[in-house]
């Protein structure tokens, strides 16, 4: 095991010849103050594969997304990307070295335009604007016609369609999502997941937070089920989603 | 017409000078969040370093532009955001405020420390000569400000709007998480901001520099840049080109002002007009701009509120803090003590003390900040003096009206205001009140304004113990007055009001009431405290309730804890003292003392390591706002308020 390397995560962005990383998530408590949230997670994500986090609200799958994308330190363990501890290395570090991570709500800056917010996604080195624009409004055809519109202005699917057009154009080795269909209409969520499911064609190793089972498990080939700050169970997505269930009416 | 075409050609001059002033603060705030009220000093700084290196040192002019922008500058706004602002992040909205106002009475101290203000300096033109168009005279310095005003604006515009830096430091206030997500350092972008900012702010000052015929002033260089607010405001702190054409309107509106109304108005009003107009401007502006136009980029902050005593621990911890103050009496007036003035110092302690009750109650509880307690301070004062000789309950009562009357007048058109806007608001009204009234000769007179000692039938406040007693008895009944405002359902409206206004309007109470209402007794407290003051002192002039100690006291409060009344009085206690120790060195006490107590919305007083535990304090429950409190059980202060974390 090597620490904080500069090398990026599993090559360089958009070389897909290389085999994408796993997620090793190792014995990971994390707090907020005195409260503390994650009790010591283990879990491993397989390269090149989709891995649904499922779990009520309140179960610290979000705060298990901040530790691993590096925008909360654990208080003890250690996640590991790749061969690589990501150790303290500052959020900025790791998604230049290939780690995207879609958050919560709407990523995406409500005061800049679209193509504003399209400009910010080409900090991921190799990229240039026109790329980036042109392979955006390929996969989402609606926000050509926005990009002089204020992000915030957008309705909500157009915004989560901006959002993940980051992961889309910088093309990552890991891909983290947390709770992608939040607040959005079924037919929005299904295009959404359906880009999920291209890009994990693609190589990528994508986790993904969800609160509904159907959605996740149709993407993916891992799931596990978190309770309370621990990993409750962990298996197939068909084995999870039936598991859901009674965790979910418990 | 040649006459207006003189005064447009110079009030575009002098508009183009806040112009850069005010891009450097809309900058900052795009960049940071953080309106930077240590604008205008850093362009004092910057003006005052440029007089020593051309005029005391002769440097080549370019040379000294080079050392002060380039290397001055750039390196004091990265240190101020890596030292000062970063730690600052996730803090309630309040704090930035009080840190930028540190760094104001820093910078100033620092300044009157290094450069003698009773020494003049003028500051030559950067380039000399002039030239005529359409019958006017035009200086080469006029067409230099104006095309360094223009080139700024344009050059600021392009970095924001079609640079991808310009969108990274634009997206850094909306979301710095995300855009350290996508790649970017948020701190370093940040930095970026703090340092264009710092830049403009110098570029500003020694640009403005020659304009100032009597010198640079400390105080009034400072002030200057108030103006450039006015325009940030209008722009909406967003706007560079609506900043730029306000501030252009300003410095226009300013000189037809001063040429065309004011050589009709009496002589005597001439020096307070001319010197409140910058502040008429921006209080016009906050309460003119619409209120969805002006919105904070706040940041949520989950504070925990100090546990709230009840009514008999208050009675008891006041009755014990009066049972000391007698014994103060007592060992002060027939110890060795006797004949000096320590007594006098624990009135004024007091009466100080009264206005941090204030300030407990408006920016503690309610969350508005106000920098202008010590402008119905002094108002206060001149009532009581001019009731009754000064020496009558009629004149503490009157000064209370009066204040509560004034503050409830300000509060009005301020209501829609909330953190920065509200704040920006009272430092107008404080600075006019200061420079338009208070500086009025006609108002404390040229020897100050007698106010006599309390006179009560039967009873003498003649001596210095009576009349400490008496002050401290309003203390505590103010204290008591404020911890019984708490328990209140009132009490519990300035809390939610405080927590968010959205939900408090949503549940049917009415935000405008409560704003009145609680700037208005806070706005009485202050006046009575004036009142207190200038019975203590027997004489009060201006210079006891200018803007700058005002804002120093309300740093102490929150250096001590605005959230407590032990806050308070600690901090009128040091504020005291050290004024008697190294009373230029307040500024430098202040500002020192709010960075470094950085983000600790509790203050001093709410840093958990320095609280312990009495063993027979009874283990205190939770506080009335939902949260508990910090350490259970913790000692109980003045007032029987018990200090927790904050």
């Amino acid at each position: 095991m090597t620490d904080v390397a500069a090398a990026p995560i599993g090559g360089a962005p958009g070389d897909r010849h290389q085999i994408p990383p796993s997620i090793v998530v190792d014995g990971v408590r994390a707090a907020y103050g005195r409260i503390e949230v994650l009790h010591g997670v283990d879990l491993v994500v397989p390269p090149a594969s989709v891995f649904a986090l499922l779990g009520p609200n309140g179960a610290g799958k979000s705060t298990l997304l901040k530790v691993i994308s590096g925008r909360m330190r654990p208080s003890s363990g250690q996640v590991l990307v790749g061969d690589k501890a990501i150790g303290k290395r500052p959020t900025e570090k790791l998604a230049r070295s290939g780690l995207c991570a879609v958050p919560e709500g709407r990523g995406i800056f409500p005061n800049l335009t679209v193509r504003e917010n399209l400009s910010i996604w080409t900090y991921r080195g190799g990229l240039n604007l026109r790329d980036v624009e042109e392979r955006t409004f390929e996969a989402f055809p609606r926000l050509k016609e926005r990009r002089r519109q204020m992000a915030g202005t957008l309705s909500g699917g157009e915004q989560q369609m901006l959002a993940i057009s980051r992961a889309l154009v910088t093309e990552p080795s890991v891909l983290l999502l947390d709770e992608l269909s939040m607040g959005l209409a079924p037919l929005i969520v299904a295009e959404l997941y359906e880009l999920v499911g291209n890009l994990a064609r693609r190589g990528m190793t994508i986790l993904l937070v969800e609160q509904f089972v159907t959605t996740a498990v149709a993407v993916a080939t891992r799931a596990a089920i978190m309770v309370h700050g621990r990993i409750e169970q962990e298996g197939t997505p068909q084995e999870m989603a039936d598991a859901a269930l009674s965790v979910y009416l418990a | 017409m040649s006459n207006f075409l003189q005064y447009t050609v110079f009030g575009v001059m002098v508009g183009a000078g806040y112009a850069i002033a005010a891009t450097g603060l809309v900058v900052t705030y795009t960049t940071s969040g953080v309106f930077n009220f240590a604008q205008g000093a850093v362009g004092m700084i910057a003006a005052l370093s440029y007089w020593e290196l051309v005029s005391a040192h002769h440097v080549p002019v370019l040379l000294a532009l080079v050392i002060l922008l380039v290397f001055g500058a750039s390196i004091s706004g990265a240190l101020v955001e890596r030292v000062l602002m970063r730690r600052l992040h996730g803090a309630s909205t309040e704090r930035p405020v009080m840190v930028t106002l540190g760094l104001m009475v820093i910078l100033t101290g620092v300044a009157t420390l290094v450069w003698n203000p009773t020494t003049t300096r003028q500051v030559g033109n950067m380039v000399n000569g002039q030239f005529r168009l359409v019958g006017i005279n035009i200086q080469y310095q006029e067409v230099l400000i104006i095309g360094v005003a223009l080139a700024v604006a344009v050059a600021l515009r392009a970095l924001f709007y079609s640079s991808r830096t310009g969108y990274a430091l634009r997206a850094v206030v909306d979301d710095p998480e995300l855009l350290a997500m996508s790649g970017v350092s948020p701190n370093r972008m940040s930095q970026y901001g703090w340092i264009l900012g710092f830049m403009m702010a110098a570029l500003a000052g020694v640009l403005l520099a020659p304009t100032q015929t009597t010198g640079i002033n400390i105080e009034a260089m400072t002030l200057l840049v108030v103006n450039g607010y006015a325009a940030a405001i209008v722009g909406r702190l967003k706007s560079i080109p609506v900043t730029f054409a306000a501030a252009i309107g300003i410095g226009l509106a300013e000189n037809y002002i001063l040429n065309y109304i004011v050589p009709h108005v009496p002589q005597t009003l001439v020096p307070d007009i001319t010197n409140a107009l910058p502040i008429v401007f921006l209080f016009i502006a906050l309460v003119t701009v619409p209120a969805v136009r002006l919105r904070a980029a706040g940041r949520l902050t989950t504070v925990r509120a100090p546990r709230v005593a009840s009514g008999k621990e208050s009675l008891v911890a006041g009755v014990v803090f009066f049972g000391l103050a007698i014994v103060a009496a007592i060992v002060f007036s027939h110890t060795v003590f006797r004949g000096t003035t320590i007594l006098a110092l624990g009135g004024v302690v007091m009466s100080l003390g009264i206005v941090g009750l204030s300030l407990v109650l408006l920016t503690g509880y309610s969350g508005q900040v106000s920098l202008c307690q010590f402008s119905f301070m002094g108002i206060g004062a001149f009532v009581m003096g001019n009731i009754a000789g000064g020496g009558s309950l009629l004149g503490l009562l009157a000064a209370t009206l009066v204040c509560a009357a004034v503050g409830a007048l300000i509060a009005l058109p301020t209501i829609r205001l909330r953190d920065l806007y509200l704040a920006l608001a009272t430092f107008a009204f404080a600075s006019a009140v200061t420079r338009g009234f208070f500086a009025d000769g006609h108002i404390y007179g040229n020897g100050g304004l007698s106010i006599g000692r309390i006179i009560v039938p039967g009873v003498s406040f003649g001596n210095d113990n009576a009349e400490f007693l008496m002050v401290t008895a309003f203390f505590v009944l103010a204290a008591l007055m404020v911890l019984a405002i708490r328990r209140s359902l009132f009490g519990r409206r300035l809390v939610a009001l405080n927590d968010s206004p959205a939900a408090y309007a949503t549940v049917g109470l009415n935000i405008g009431f409560t704003k009145v209402a609680v700037f208005a007794i806070a706005a009485g407290m202050a006046g009575l405290a004036g009142a207190l003051y200038g019975t203590v002192q027997g004489v009060v002039g201006q210079t006891d309730f200018e803007i700058f100690p005002g804002i120093i006291f309300v740093l102490f409060v929150t250096i001590w804890s605005i959230r407590t009344v032990s806050g308070a009085f600690l901090a009128s206690l040091t504020y005291v003292v050290l004024s008697q120790v190294w009373f230029n060195g307040l500024g430098l006490f202040a500002g020192m003392g709010i960075i470094l107590i950085g983000r600790a919305a509790g203050g001093i007083l709410g840093i958990e390591a320095l609280q312990f535990q009495l063993p027979w304090v009874k283990r205190s429950v939770t506080g009335t706002e939902g949260v508990t409190a910090g350490r259970q059980g913790a000692i109980p202060a003045i007032g029987g308020e018990t200090r927790a974390a904050g």
